[in-house]
């Protein structure tokens, strides 16, 4: 008989252990209970920082926040309602509407978007009639506006965050806005500020019970730092008006400073297209058109310097030694590379600074042969190594490190491509002759050429162009404080200089020149496969103690002097004085547009 | 008055002692369960804390009351009790309204009742004293019969008010009748039932009858020891197989892997009970009456299952057995309580800390579902406390049974233990997914005056017995 009474204690045991294992597992072993319990019983409520400002250098606002509405939906928390009259509202079709909300009834719990970034008008109307639509709320959040409707490109844009870069960042969490593009990119991190958290107690029914224990959890948005930014807002859009109807890019320098005064890629758009309701299909139209409205040439586009580069050609050969101001070299109207011609327009014995004044390509032919056969160095490729090397210190071909996202490297390859190209020892100076005068397989953004050009202003050295000057309560980064010099001894500037002043006084951009102001600059044609070439010019003024460095670059429009070296003077003129004397001038500008070019057969 | 006071303390000091801990933590649960910021005050009669309280007090009247009545008065009365019980329950089926589906409270004005609760009371009394008689004998079917019909009928009127629930515990009584004598093969075979119910869920019917063929085999060689002749058996099977296997890749018949296997067991069987017959070869018979019925009520599962039971009762089995997830239907209920109790964490959030039963997520917090606020606001260490002072006091409660000199009395203390037994398996069983859904309180626990007084009353009569324990009646 006792056996019995140990087998029912035996169950009566054994099932109490299966109990107690189990509550082990599910209590302490197993944590996934926890979080599911967090995620029933508490919400939590973002609070959106408003984005901080930007502004000029003079305090103009560029950027500030206006307010925007999300309609949100929680599938669990409704009840039928008059779906004719909410579409109506939100200006959707019957089809439309339902299948976001078959999406959002995915999460019954969870609160799903069903239109974003809602104008004030809409959002008025909504409210009225709120109360009819259980299970809706709206979520207040803040939208970028432009007042001035000026640099698009340097601006950036905001944009909803993708999948990877919430993966790279565990501040954001999916629907947060961010900067894409611009200094709204480079300074996300400032401009963001800090989400701040509101944790609310909600019961099975989804009514909100209170705060978590008073607030003490809850967490306070800090806005976003207000970003002062270099850019000169009223030079930049009268560049823009300048670049009407035409292809390219300009950009100014403060040369003492590496200040971004002025960043245009032309054709450029404007920037509140990409806020609200609309903004995905203006995204679209942009995009698919064929000027690349959306493509920021200042930064992204490679173009051969053409003949802006011989000044700093002229540097590398003088610091080299190779030859000196007083070197004449004679042009029959062009240099004879062997295969082929080099032409050029001056004929006759050149001298250096006759040489820069009419952009002699013959003299810099000779120049660039004299750079290819230094005796200092034994193999063409060690000289040529050499000369690339100056030209990466005058920030071409390197990327500058600017605080500006996607600038490109630009383009100036390394001997060993050469010799792979034609084959070690079998190429020299003729074989790549045309880089002598700035084409070939050269390709340089703007930004890197007009930075060339504060380098020469400042006779040897530039500060790393930068667009922002002051953050609130920042510091701004100590690297655009920094004097990079570029190698070139002080005293080999001065003729140079004095040459590229005789470019506006009496050389091929005469048109440039201003009524009592010393402006040195120097012309450029860079040849083009796709169409007519691109007309460059590079400037800086005054002569001392130089305020600004430009460069101005318009595709397919012909000669330098014609269309480039008059919007830099232009821009030169009313950035110095404020205003313009040649008013025919600018009208000329402003009306003249250049015509797309088709896509030509390459012409050699 | 001295007599009684001379009678409570000689009461069992272990059981009671537990007895008010459990009533005293149960309340505390509900008050947990039930509190919020309005309702705080531990006195407020209109909250559920309130009445339990209340409740609380009148069984502890109870229980005095038990005291001054003469032990021997329950055995005496024992079946004008069940008369009354089953009456009650008539009574019940006849005017009850519906409430969550079941038929079972008796309304007067305010006050409702589920005699249910007291049948159970009931039903010990009628079961102990029949099963107690000196001509009571196991080996007579008809008592047998007779004691399991004193239970059938309390179970059907139960199952007729729809609280399959409150029926099921009725299955408690396999307990005593085990301890009394029944032959053990019942107990195991009620466990194999169980056991085939559940594994013919997870895996196919060949697998299992082979699994039990096997089973069966080597039960048998250690049984009688007659390995030639079990070997002999193995490879009839596996000859009748392979037979069936030629027959069937000759012809192409394609016969079915499971005729194969249920043919070849049955004919090995027949073949072996032809050889024996009129021998005495009692291991063999029982063990192949029991293999062929396994075998008949394994495939009975399955056509029930899926011809017979509907399909909302089809997705409830398969939620509890885990075959399903649906966390928001069916299997809501559990998920959440499982949350609540998982979220407690080793010590718990503390004393009105728990978010999820007080913020209502999980289901009947203060009746069905309690410990689950026991599980959330004090952690594993309150869970397992609870667990072992219930398996405590059962356990003591066997053997306060074993010492009785009566068998009234012994009978009755093994179908208390068992019926607690239940009712605490099964409902904590379903708060952390290791028992089905069936709504029972968790004895003590659970809020509700009837549950509280139906225990009260069966445990302290135990007592009572048991204090008496040296008289003979």
């Amino acid at each position: 008989m006792n056996i019995r009474k140990y087998i029912i204690i035996g169950i009566f045991l054994f099932v109490a252990l299966a109990l107690i294992v189990k509550l082990f597992y599910i209590q302490v072993t197993d944590s996934s209970y926890k979080l599911s319990a967090e995620n029933n019983a508490f919400r939590r409520l973002t609070q959106f920082p408003a984005r901080g400002m930007i502004f000029d250098r003079n305090g103009k606002l560029l950027v500030l926040n206006d307010a925007s509405y999300d309609l949100k939906y929680v599938p669990n928390q409704s009840t039928p309602f008059d779906t004719t009259a909410l579409c109506k509202i939100l200006r959707l079709s019957l089809k439309e509407f339902r299948l976001i909300l078959s999406t959002a009834k995915k999460t019954q719990y969870q609160a799903a978007t069903v239109s974003k970034q809602m104008s004030k008008a809409d959002y008025a109307l909504l409210q009225e009639s709120m109360y009819k639509f259980p299970g809706f709320y709206v979520e207040t959040r803040t939208l970028r506006t432009y007042p001035d409707v000026t640099a698009a490109h340097l601006l950036g844009y905001v944009g909803e965050i993708n999948k990877a870069e919430i993966k790279d960042d565990i501040y954001y969490q999916q629907g947060d806005y961010v900067g894409i593009s611009g200094i709204e990119r480079s300074y996300e991190k400032y401009l963001r500020g800090k989400k701040g958290i509101k944790i609310q107690v909600v019961d099975v029914f989804n009514e909100v019970k209170g705060s978590y224990k008073d607030g003490k959890f809850d967490t306070a948005a800090v806005v976003g730092k207000n970003i002062t930014t270099t850019l000169d807002a009223e030079l930049q859009k009268y560049g823009e008006l300048l670049m009407s109807n035409k292809m390219g890019a300009i950009v100014a320098l403060e040369p003492e400073t590496g200040e971004i005064l002025v960043l245009i890629s032309s054709p450029t758009y404007d920037p509140n297209l990409f806020v609200g309701q609309k903004r995905s299909e203006n995204f679209k139209i942009l995009a698919s058109d064929p000027t690349k409205p959306l493509f920021n040439r200042a930064l992204k586009a490679l173009y051969p310097p053409g003949s802006t580069s011989k000044p700093a050609n002229a540097l590398i050969a003088l610091q080299e030694g190779v030859i000196t101001t007083n070197s004449v070299f004679i042009s029959n109207f062009g240099y004879n590379a062997g295969s082929h011609f080099v032409k050029d327009h001056v004929g006759g014995a050149v001298n250096f600074t006759r040489a820069i004044q009419s952009s002699s390509n013959a003299y810099f032919c000779y120049v660039f042969k004299a750079i290819l056969t230094d005796h200092k160095f034994i193999t063409v490729e060690e000289r040529y190594d050499n000369w690339r090397e100056h030209l990466h210190k005058f920030g071409l071909g390197v990327k500058l490190g600017t605080d500006l996202s996607f600038e490109k490297k630009g383009l100036v390859y390394p001997s060993s491509y050469f010799d792979r190209a034609y084959g070690f020892g079998k190429w020299n100076y003729n074989t790549i002759i045309s880089m002598s005068i700035g084409q070939g397989e050269l390709g340089f953004t703007p930004l890197q050429i007009a930075n060339m050009t504060a380098a020469l202003a400042n006779r040897g050295y530039y500060i790393t162009p930068h667009i922002v000057k002051a953050i609130t309560d920042e510091q701004i980064d100590p690297k655009f404080t920094q004097k990079h010099y570029v190698g070139i001894d002080a005293h080999y500037f001065p003729p140079v200089i004095d040459a590229m002043q005789l470019v506006i006084e009496a050389g091929t951009a005469t048109i440039a020149r201003v009524e009592g102001m010393a402006i040195c600059g120097k012309t450029g044609t860079a040849q083009n496969p796709h169409g007519e070439d691109h007309s460059i010019f590079i400037a800086f003024a005054p002569k001392e103690n130089p305020q600004i460095a430009i460069a101005v670059y318009i595709e397919n429009a012909g000669f330098g002097s014609t269309w480039a070296a008059p919007i830099a003077s232009l821009m030169i003129e009313k950035y110095l004085t404020g205003k313009i004397t040649r008013q025919w001038l600018e009208d000329r500008m402003v009306n003249g547009s250049i015509p797309i070019p088709q896509e030509k057969k390459q012409k050699n | 008055m001295s007599e009684r006071k001379s009678v409570l303390s000689k009461i069992d000091k272990t059981t009671a002692l537990l007895y008010l801990l459990l009533v005293l933590f149960g309340w505390i649960s509900i008050y947990a369960s039930v509190y919020n910021d309005e309702h705080r005050y531990i006195f407020d009669f209109t909250q559920r804390y309130g009445k339990q309280m209340i409740w609380i007090i009148i069984a502890l009247i109870l229980i005095l009351f038990i005291f001054t009545i003469q032990s021997n008065v329950y055995a005496q009365l024992s079946y004008v009790i069940y008369g009354i019980s089953i009456f009650t329950l008539l009574i019940v089926l006849a005017f009850a309204k519906e409430v969550n589906g079941a038929r079972a409270w008796l309304e007067f004005g305010s006050i409702k009742i589920q005699p249910s609760e007291f049948t159970k009371f009931a039903a010990i009394l009628a079961f102990s004293r029949f099963v107690s008689q000196e001509r009571y004998k196991v080996k007579h079917i008809k008592d047998q019969i007779f004691a399991t019909l004193l239970l059938l009928l309390p179970f059907a009127l139960i199952i007729l008010q729809k609280d399959t629930g409150s029926a099921l515990v009725y299955v408690a009584f396999i307990f005593p009748f085990f301890r009394e004598g029944m032959p053990g093969i019942y107990l195991f075979l009620f466990f194999l039932a169980i056991f085939l119910f559940i594994v013919s869920f997870f895996y196919g019917l060949e697998t299992i009858f082979v699994v039990l063929f096997a089973a069966t085999l080597l039960f048998y060689a250690l049984n009688t020891k007659k390995y030639k002749e079990t070997i002999l058996g193995l490879f009839v099977f596996l000859g009748i197989g392979t037979l069936f296997i030629m027959i069937d890749m000759f012809f192409s018949i394609k016969i079915p892997q499971l005729t194969i296997i249920v043919s070849s067991i049955i004919l090995t069987v027949s073949i072996f009970f032809a050889v024996q017959f009129g021998k005495k070869a009692y291991v063999y018979n029982v063990l192949s009456a029991v293999l062929i019925g396994a075998i008949v009520y394994t495939f009975s599962i399955n056509y029930i299952f899926n011809d017979i039971l509907e399909q909302h009762q089809r997705t409830r089995i398969n939620v509890f057995l885990g075959v399903k997830e649906d966390n928001r239907g069916v299997g809501y209920n559990v998920n959440q309580s499982k949350i609540a109790i998982g979220s407690g964490g080793f010590t718990g959030k503390g004393f009105l800390q728990g978010t999820q039963t007080k913020l209502d997520f999980v289901p009947e917090q203060d009746t069905d579902f309690i410990f689950c606020t026991v599980g959330e606001e004090w952690g594993f260490v309150g869970t397992f406390t609870v667990v072992a002072m219930f398996i405590g006091l059962i356990i003591r409660i066997v053997f306060l049974a074993e010492r009785q000199r009566s068998a009234f009395s012994r009978i009755y203390g093994y179908s208390l233990a068992s019926i607690l037994f239940i009712h605490f398996a099964v409902n904590i069983g379903m708060t952390i997914g290791l028992a089905p859904v069936i709504g029972i309180p968790l004895p003590f626990f659970s809020y509700g005056g009837s549950s509280l007084w139906a225990f009260t009353v069966m445990l302290f009569v135990f007592l009572r017995l048991d204090v008496s324990r040296n008289e003979t009646f």
